[in-house]
């Protein structure tokens, strides 16, 4: 009897487990049944003020997003069960630019239900990117999350066979901008003093970074060299497990210069531990960079825009494509995303449909020049 | 005083029922994912981090939940662990050694038992300590570059002999396994890939679910069918629940020990539950092992890595609370979702969010206590899993070790691996290699790797860098001491036949 008993709670359990065992990535099954329950019920209510404040705002957009929305629908596609995949562990910008954008989109009536998110990490993009090219390739409900370490890794064929041509590129709905940031304590108080150490001896300064040789953090410093007419081999480059523990050997005084992101630099800016010499932006950034200058003002053609947005797969209809180009645009003009934009720390660049492919490409065939100039590729 | 104040403002806020009931559904949540395989804190969190945003929760509350499923997990790791042999992360590899043995030996009552009360104080130990050093303590993580890095490492690979057994040169072997299976994907350097075969799916390296799973519990089925014939039922006795007052007094100081190391590695962002696990099972076997039973159901082997591992979860809220570096994936996410509150982690966060960290620590408190309570009664139900018929048992355990390697990266090609590596345990494990000692090899493998390629890039490749500052020169001796410590202590104690054996040894490797 007692075995019987203890067979069914077993198999209860089991069943429990294997279900809860499929939720992290895939989200849905076990928690789906409470949890978008109770989230459905949640933005309900907050719905319910966004939707009084967005009239007395903005009446025009919300207005807009009802009409756009049928015209799309009528566009012969209608979002199924959409996926939006991650291509690194949860944690990092992708895994952000997935949630909350998922989050919006559905908050906002573009999708109906939750957007599932997979996170599918590997070779920094290269394996979610072999999975929708070789096995999703005409998955209509499909965003996988993108940025410059995308674009970056096609460029010097780190995906193997894949190109830029295998997917389509919808669009970016929000941007993280490249900062040079020093401790409080260093010698260099403008980035002039640093380019002048620089150009006297490049291997006197010690820069660190959250990526490997030839990433984002590592081709940050090398633009900049290049433009101040410095060897960019000559610099010395040391990679670190992501841009926080960068940060900590900063702080700690085993790196000099850490060339990060606003979003990763900011906490430690706030406290006054770092200096930011310049951001590597076109404009002069408001907030807490105000008063930094760009490195352009200071005389250095550098900049490097950490945007972030989607592609989806390369046989995916127009008609899909339409519909996610337009709502990834009504998405991007809502209340509801500037706030999660705020939050994140990032501020709103969007580029859409053909602009934002015409973009990608471009920056594509930059960085693969610039990698062969850096003798990084061949 | 002043913290007395703060704790007290704290506990206001950690004993609101709604709190409460937060840091009731974290440690639960936590138990439950840390005892399912390849499932962790970090999924747990990441699905409730859209659900707290939506109920508007503030954020202590939500951080409160958060830690409660960051340090529930560390504790549910251990049941699957201890009854089954399979650990579901690295961190419970060492539990899963000595409570399994326990298990083999019908004592799993007492091993989940004393790993509920291990948790608890490692967690209520660590609180103490983070609330009394928090940023006193993230200085000194800040003081830990690459040398220092290396020779924590080396240090961690001098404990290493001890978990060899009689055959030092297995251990050895076992332990380069480990390493070389650390070298797969891409060269975190150069990000050049390396033993990848043109792999998309290797170039992250081997994930240490897969290879944990594939060596633990696959080899442990595979096992299991070699016997098929012989007895039906896998485990029959129950024996005991509860430990005795001189279990617990021999495990006492043991406990206390496992604690301190936790937390101090826990601090350090990037090293985390796994290194001060193994650290503090082989520290203990060094020093209160005189009679060999390490490895053989030793209750302060489980013990150890128990009090380990929890406080080093509480260790490594200092990094991400006073830095705003997150020393782990599962305070990755928690930081993610704090600067989705608007919060920044960095050194203004305890001035800037009193509320946040004093009701964070007074909720860790409440916690513990929560954890203790939910988990002990909850011993003598778990321990009954172990009356459920082998031949139900062992396919289930199949089943849920594959959704479980298949969920981490929703690949079937992780499936294969596991299968392999599977298989690959159970041949070493009849070969008499150490299995920890491979899986150590491949958590430290990397960490050693780039942090002497870091101090070498730093310096110019100048190799006295690495012994120039006073904590890498500290833990050097430490490596040294873990060598021959045992050889001292084994000439003043009378000396028995194990430990002549043991000597001998010790007396090989020195060489």
């Amino acid at each position: 009897m007692k075995t019987k008993t203890f067979l069914l709670m077993v198999i209860a359990l089991l069943i429990a487990a294997l279900a809860a065992a499929c939720a992290p990535a895939e989200e849905p099954p076990a928690p789906a049944q409470e949890a978008p329950a109770q989230e459905e019920a949640a933005p309900a209510e907050e719905a319910a003020p966004a939707e009084e404040a967005a009239p007395a705002e903005e009446a025009a957009p919300a207005e807009e997003a009802a009409p756009a929305e049928e015209a799309a629908a009528t566009g012969d596609f209608t979002p199924g069960a959409v996926e939006c995949i991650a291509p690194a562990n949860p944690g990092g910008g992708w895994d952000w630019t997935c949630r909350s954008a998922g989050q919006v989109l559905s908050d906002i009536g573009l999708v109906d239900g939750a957007v599932k998110v997979t996170n599918m990490a590997g070779g920094g993009g290269g394996v979610a990117f072999a999975n929708v090219v070789t096995q999703q390739n005409d998955n209509d409900n499909l965003l996988v999350a993108a940025s410059p370490a995308t674009t970056l890794r096609l460029a010097q064929g780190q995906f193997g066979e894949f190109t830029e041509d295998d997917v389509r590129w919808i669009g970016s709905v929000g941007a993280d901008f490249a900062v040079i940031s020093v401790a409080k304590d260093s010698p260099y108080q403008t980035l002039e003093d640093l380019m002048t150490a620089l150009k006297e001896d490049p291997g006197s300064v010690n820069f660190g970074g959250g990526s490997a040789i030839g990433g984002q953090d590592h081709m940050k410093v090398m633009v900049l060299a290049q433009a101040a007419g410095i060897d960019p081999l000559t610099l010395k480059y040391t990679p670190f497990d992501g841009g926080g523990e960068a940060m900590t050997a900063m702080l700690g005084g085993f790196i000099d210069v850490f060339p990060g992101d606003v979003s990763e630099v900011l906490g430690q800016l706030e406290a006054g531990e770092v200096r930011v010499l310049a951001t590597l932006t076109d404009e002069p950034m408001g907030g807490k960079l105000e008063g930094v200058p760009t490195a352009k003002e200071q005389g250095y053609d550098a900049e490097w825009i950490v945007f972030r947005g989607f592609y989806g797969p390369g046989g995916m209809s127009d008609d899909a494509y339409n519909y996610w180009v337009d709502a990834l645009g009504q998405m991007a003009d809502s209340p509801e995303w500037q706030e999660q934009l705020q939050q994140g720390g990032l501020e709103k660049i969007v580029r859409l449909g053909p602009d934002f492919d015409a973009f990608v490409r471009t920056q594509i065939t930059n960085f693969r020049q610039l990698s062969q100039d850096l003798g990084l590729i061949e | 005083m002043e913290i007395l104040n703060f704790l007290f403002q704290g506990f206001a806020v950690a004993l609101t029922p709604f709190n409460i009931m937060m840091a009731l559904a974290g440690t639960f949540i936590g138990t439950a994912v840390g005892m399912l395989p390849g499932i962790g804190p970090v999924n747990g969190i990441v699905v409730l981090i859209p659900l707290t945003y939506a109920l508007g929760l503030p954020p202590e509350s939500s951080l409160i939940m958060f830690a409660g499923i960051y340090y529930g997990s560390q504790y549910g790791n251990s049941i699957s662990a201890i009854l089954l042999n399979v650990p579901g992360t690295s961190s419970a590899v060492m539990t899963a050694l000595e409570g399994n043995a326990m298990t083999k030996k019908g004592r799993a009552g007492p091993a989940l038992a004393m790993s509920a009360i291990a948790s608890f104080f490692g967690g209520t130990v660590s609180v103490v300590a983070l609330m009394l050093f928090a940023p006193a303590l993230a200085k000194w993580a800040i003081r830990f570059g690459p040398a220092e890095y290396f020779a924590l490492m080396i240090f961690a690979f001098s404990t290493l002999s001890s978990l060899s057994g009689k055959n030092l040169v297995k251990g050895l072997i076992a332990t380069l396994i480990g390493l070389m299976l650390a070298t797969v994907g891409l060269d975190p350097v150069s990000a050049v890939d390396r033993y990848t075969f043109g792999q998309l799916k290797l170039l992250d390296g081997l994930d240490f679910v897969v290879v944990v799973i594939g060596f633990f519990a696959i080899n442990e089925i595979l096992r299991y069918a070699e016997n098929i014939h012989q007895d039906q039922e896998v485990f029959t006795k129950l024996g005991r629940v509860m430990i005795t007052t001189k279990e617990f007094a021999m495990s006492f100081w043991t406990m206390v020990r496992g604690a301190a190391i936790g937390f101090f590695v826990g601090v350090l962002p990037g090293a985390g539950g796994t290194i001060s696990s193994f650290v503090a099972y082989t520290t203990e076997q060094r020093l209160v092992d005189r009679h060999g039973t390490f490895g053989t159901g030793d209750i302060r082997g489980v013990a150890a890595p128990e009090a380990a591992n929890n406080a080093s979860a509480n260790g490594a809220m200092i990094p991400l609370l006073t830095l705003g570096v997150p020393g782990s994936e599962t305070t990755a996410v928690m930081l993610g979702a704090l600067l989705g509150m608007n919060i920044t982690p960095g050194p203004l966060f305890i001035a800037n969010n009193p509320t946040v960290f004093w009701g964070l620590i007074a909720s860790m408190y409440v916690g513990n206590i929560l954890l203790l309570i939910l988990n002990l009664p909850l011993v003598g139900i778990f321990v009954r899993i172990l009356k459920v018929p082998g031949w139900f048992l062992m396919p289930a355990v199949v089943a849920v070790s594959f959704v479980a390697v298949y969920s981490v990266n929703n690949s079937p090609f992780d499936i294969l691996l596991m299968a392999g590596f599977g298989l690959m345990g159970y041949l070493l494990y009849k070969m008499e290699f150490p299995l920890a000692s491979v899986i150590l090899g491949l958590v430290l493998g990397p960490l050693v790797e780039n942090n002497l390629r870091r101090a070498m890039s730093l310096s110019d490749g100048d190799w006295t860098y690495l012994f120039s500052s006073p904590i890498s020169i500290g833990l050097w001796i430490a490596a040294i001491a873990s060598l021959f410590l045992p050889l001292v202590i084994k000439r003043f104690s009378a000396a028995s036949t194990v430990a002549d054996e043991m000597e001998e040894v010790e007396l090989v490797e020195v060489d």
